[in-house]
């Protein structure tokens, strides 16, 4: 039996600050056991949220119009700041606090940081976009910053001095003239309420009175304070959502159609009705799962479970191997309305050079390291949902809506988990231990087998891309055709009621799928002529299919840069122009900036990034020539071939440049990536090492995409479904060395406004495009599908005789 | 069920489970131990890796009446308040992201470094080369590895 259950430490810290305190409770449930229950855990929050006392359930919405949704001053003169979003390993937490800390002027370790649980922090809209910095870090500078006005007004009346009189450091306030006078934050106001209004029209508009402080008087800003989140995840000690344990807890495991778009006919419950533990089988539509005492039981029952099923009549999708020449010929569901700049028809006709490619970029997966998992509480008529949905927020809203439930009887506890990169953004396990726990009646813990997430967790869309480009006799690049299609009808949201995977099974969809979206490249180049098409293509099987599509780590970014940064190194090539100056010259041909100078900042970045690798101008292929026995970049005629590639993109405001130097086995088509430099943009900088290793993070997780990740698929159903036939990048393949420069290209460096822009996704973009371009640069061969998996490198050499 | 009596960290603990279960699941739901997590159940990725008599071993697919000797886990690594150097390193080097994946890695690079106090950049590639990280932190694992190990990156 269990004697022991955990909930979310900051949870446990706001019960002892403020509610029934865990001590009584343990005590009152009689043994050390915690029940989890409404009213315990409401405390902390009902007490933030007092001024109308809440009328319905035990979870209203935090108001972010009161500075006490936000900042808590403790009574021994810490402060723990409450924000609405989720740290998903990159340390913003981490940042938050710094930020916070700084507008504050308290000192970094005496803060502590909650995060995205519905009833306790305000809906930030939990994480996503790599807005967290960019964007939410301003209400929580201004909000911290207001906190310090009115604390210093406080101090004020309690000396009777004019603010002006007055200095705070380290959360004491002193009097100038007088400097015996002091009072702390908590003696003004610790273990007690603020009682301050604040003004905005939605959570990123939520200001006070005070204005946040110049970037040069931020001191806690620009540090590097460890992540305060990563002892316990080194020591064990942490408590992610997967290690929930509630009293009268069951588990429960999915049974999955068979095949692709497959109807359930009948289950035969005597298959699993005397196995050890077996609780009740739940079925609706085509939704089943298995529900019993033991997590090892469920998985077992789920396993030896007899379902019919009948197989859908028509194909839900073409195999793998046939997608993109299925996607080229489909028509679109949306799209075809291209931007056009200038003239591109008449510049393309009059061009002395066309260079035309196809580019294309298979499904890849999310690929969560731990599967999809939950645990949900039904007890006292409320719903609890322990997750590492990434946006709780949005989980709570559709759990609600699909259960049927007042919204203020349902919470999401948000806890650490296993990254997806975006496939908690349309998590399923939430909604389904939800549903289970209603139907029970008991805390029901779901957990998808590694199969089961990796055939059914959200996708990237595939992207079939089709480029032009004119260049004139002078080698100068006058016209660009851009046609991007993606793969991404039925694009999923944010834990809608209605798109959500069990839903979906149900049978309870909404009427029209989302449209998706396809992406154009961004950069800042100066190209006179252009026409710019993104459209959508839908697979056959919209609904219920293991390829519906979901933001997967910058979102279509990777798929647009993997083709226009190739193109642009195949027209420099065209042009017999070194990449970097190509690239150059397309960005210094106009003068025209946006208001976040981003041209200047690219121009920064590239050159940034050239020097640190130590670029030499020339033309790729190494030698000048295009495959051929006499291949360039061989090293001593061996069998090792080296290059390097370059490649850039900016995301919202953040700028990057990347060079990636390659080494391609020409006997076994092996490709590894030895160095990597990365020039990276992101205005000011809160916490440089937390930065770096987001970045290195990110290029990692794009070099295995580019390197190995593809979904594949029959027509019947998935076939890469666990780590062998979805393979990963592997501690084997990391580079030698990675070198990050984080570059301030802003005009005016030192200006007091200095924006801080996100962080994370932005890397991803170019990075396959930089692999391409070294691969090229090193063979002469040009990779123009994603991934660079030996079989396909090796092919491609041999055809061109490499 | 069977009664069946393990080595876990220093103790001597009896658990009564179907023999065949594997031991990750009584590690997490049983004692408690829950620095192993699960990953994929196919031995494939290392998540849910533990020491046993010096190897590091897929408790995800190691039968619990299989095991023979003792075994250790994350929570067995920093005994007595401290942290062994290579928690101390993954710390220093600030190694994790999301952080799931740690324990394997931790777990898999202490049992190479016990078998190999000094390692080759080649050693720890290979060594570490089948135990994943979706948040692709193997850059920094390798720079804490060595600072352990203090050989110089």
């Amino acid at each position: 039996m269990n004697t022991f259950s955990k909930i979310p430490k900051h949870i446990e810290d706001a019960l002892a600050e403020y509610g029934p305190t865990r001590r009584d409770f343990l005590k009152a449930s009689g043994a050390l056991v915690v029940s989890v229950s409404a009213a315990a855990i409401a405390g902390p929050f009902a007490l933030a949220a007092q001024a109308p006392a809440p009328a319905g359930g035990p979870y209203p919405d935090p108001d972010f119009k009161q500075l006490d949704s936000w900042i808590v001053i403790h009574a021994d003169n810490t402060a723990t700041f409450r924000v609405g979003k989720t740290d998903c390993g990159q340390g913003t937490g981490t940042a938050f606090r710094q930020m916070m800390a700084d507008e504050l002027d308290i000192a970094y370790d005496k803060t502590t940081c909650i995060m995205g649980s519905t009833d306790v922090t305000v809906d930030q809209g939990g994480s996503g976009g790599s807005d967290a910095i960019q964007t939410d870090g301003w209400p929580m500078r201004r909000v911290a910053a207001e906190a310090r006005r009115v604390l210093l007004e406080m101090a004020g009346t309690r000396f009777g001095v004019p603010v002006d009189q007055l200095a705070v450091a380290a959360a004491v306030i002193t009097v100038k003239t007088d400097p015996s006078k002091r009072v702390t934050y908590g003696e003004l106001v610790g273990g007690k309420q603020f009682h301050v209004a604040l003004t905005g029209n939605n959570v990123d508009a939520t200001t006070g009175v005070a204005k946040v402080k110049p970037v040069q008087d931020l001191k806690i800003v620009g540090q590097s304070p460890q992540r305060y989140d990563i002892p316990g995840k080194v020591d064990g000690s942490l408590k992610w959502a997967v290690d929930v344990k509630l009293p009268g807890m069951v588990h429960a495991r999915n049974v999955k159609p068979p095949l692709a778009g497959a109807k359930l006919v009948s289950i035969d419950e005597s298959s699993v009705r005397s196995l050890p533990g077996f609780i009740k089988v739940v079925s609706k539509g085509n939704y089943v799962a298995v529900v019993c005492e033991r997590e090892e039981q469920a998985i077992n029952a789920a396993r030896q479970l007899k379902a019919n099923w009948e197989k859908p009549a028509t194909a839900p999708f073409p195999s793998s191997e046939n997608l993109f020449t299925f996607m080229r010929s489909a028509t679109p569901t949306s799209g075809g309305n291209p931007a056009v700049v200038g003239n591109p028809d008449t510049a393309f006709a009059s061009a002395a050079k066309v260079v035309e490619a196809q580019y294309d970029v298979p499904f890849q997966g999310h690929t969560a390291f731990g599967p999809a998992h939950a645990m949900a509480d039904p007890s006292n008529g409320q719903m609890t949902i322990y997750s590492n949905d990434m946006k709780s927020y949005g989980m709570r809203a559709g759990i609600a809506t699909f259960l049927g439930m007042p919204r203020d009887r349902v919470r999401v506890v948000w806890m650490d988990g296993p990254q997806g990169y975006g496939r908690t953004a349309a998590d399923d396990a939430g909604a389904e231990a939800a549903y289970l726990a209603k139907e029970i009646g008991r805390p029901v813990r779901v957990q998808w087998s590694r199969q089961e997430e990796t055939a059914w967790d959200t996708k990237g869309p595939a992207f079939a891309c089709t480029l032009r480009g004119a260049l004139d006799a002078q080698g100068n690049l006058v016209a660009f055709d851009y046609l991007a299609r993606a793969a991404d009808y039925n694009h999923l949201g944010y834990n809608e009621p209605d798109t959500v995977l069990i839903a979906q099974l149900m049978g309870q969809r909404r009427e029209r799928p989302a449209a998706g979206s396809a992406a154009t490249p961004s950069e800042m180049y100066a190209i006179p002529n252009r026409r710019m098409t993104t459209q959508v293509v839908s697979l056959p099987l919209v609904w219920e299919t293991p390829l519906r599509t979901g933001n997967l780590r910058d979102p279509n970014g990777p798929q647009a840069t993997f083709a226009s940064e190739s193109f642009i190194d195949e027209l420099a090539a065209a042009a017999k122009a070194d990449p970097v100056e190509f690239r150059m010259k397309l960005l210094t041909a106009s003068t025209a900036d946006d208001s976040g100078f981003k041209r200047a900042r690219s121009i920064a970045c590239i050159k940034a990034a050239a020097q640190a690798y130590g670029w030499d101008s020339r033309v790729s292929p190494k030698a000048g020539g295009a495959g051929g026995a006499g291949a360039p970049g061989r090293a001593g005629g061996g069998n090792i071939l080296t290059g390097r590639g370059i490649a850039y993109a900016f995301r919202s405001q953040t700028v990057v440049a990347q060079i990636a130097e390659v080494e391609v086995n020409r006997t076994t088509g092996h490709v590894w990536v030895k160095r990597l430099v990365c020039a990276h943009d992101c205005g000011l900088v809160i916490n440089p090492e937390g930065l770096r290793r987001t970045i290195e993070g990110g290029m990692l997780h794009s070099l295995s995409r580019a390197l190995y990740e593809e979904v594949q698929f029959d027509t019947e159903k998935v076939t890469s479904v666990d780590w062998v036939s979805h393979p990963s990048l592997t501690h084997a393949d990391t580079p030698a060395k990675i070198d990050i420069v984080l570059v301030n290209g802003d005009p005016n460096p030192n200006r007091p406004d200095l924006p801080h822009y996100g962080a994370g996704e932005t890397v991803c973009k170019p990075l396959i495009a930089a692999v391409a371009n070294a691969i090229y640069d090193a063979t002469g061969v040009r990779l123009r599908r994603v991934p660079f998996r030996d079989a396909r490198v090796l092919a491609a050499l041999k055809s061109a005789g490499t | 069920m069977a009664s069946i009596t393990l080595r876990v960290n220093g103790a001597t603990k009896v658990v009564d489970v179907e023999p065949s279960v594997p031991l990750l699941y009584v590690l997490r739901n049983d004692l408690n131990l829950q620095g192993p997590k699960f990953g994929c159940g196919l031995g494939q990725c290392g998540a849910c890796t533990v020491i046993i008599n010096g190897v590091a071993t897929r408790s995800c697919v190691t039968a619990t009446s299989a095991v023979r000797g003792e075994v250790t886990t994350l929570e067995g690594l920093s005994m007595g308040g401290k942290l062994h150097p290579l928690q101390q390193a993954w710390i220093d080097e600030q190694v994790p992201q999301c952080g799931f994946c740690q324990n394997g890695q931790i777990m898999t690079a202490k049992a190479l470094l016990d078998r190999t106090p000094k390692p080759t950049d080649a050693q720890i590639r290979e060594g570490m080369a089948r135990t994943l990280c979706r948040c692709m932190t193997y850059y920094r694992i390798q720079a804490a590895i060595k600072r352990a190990a203090g050989v110089v990156a």
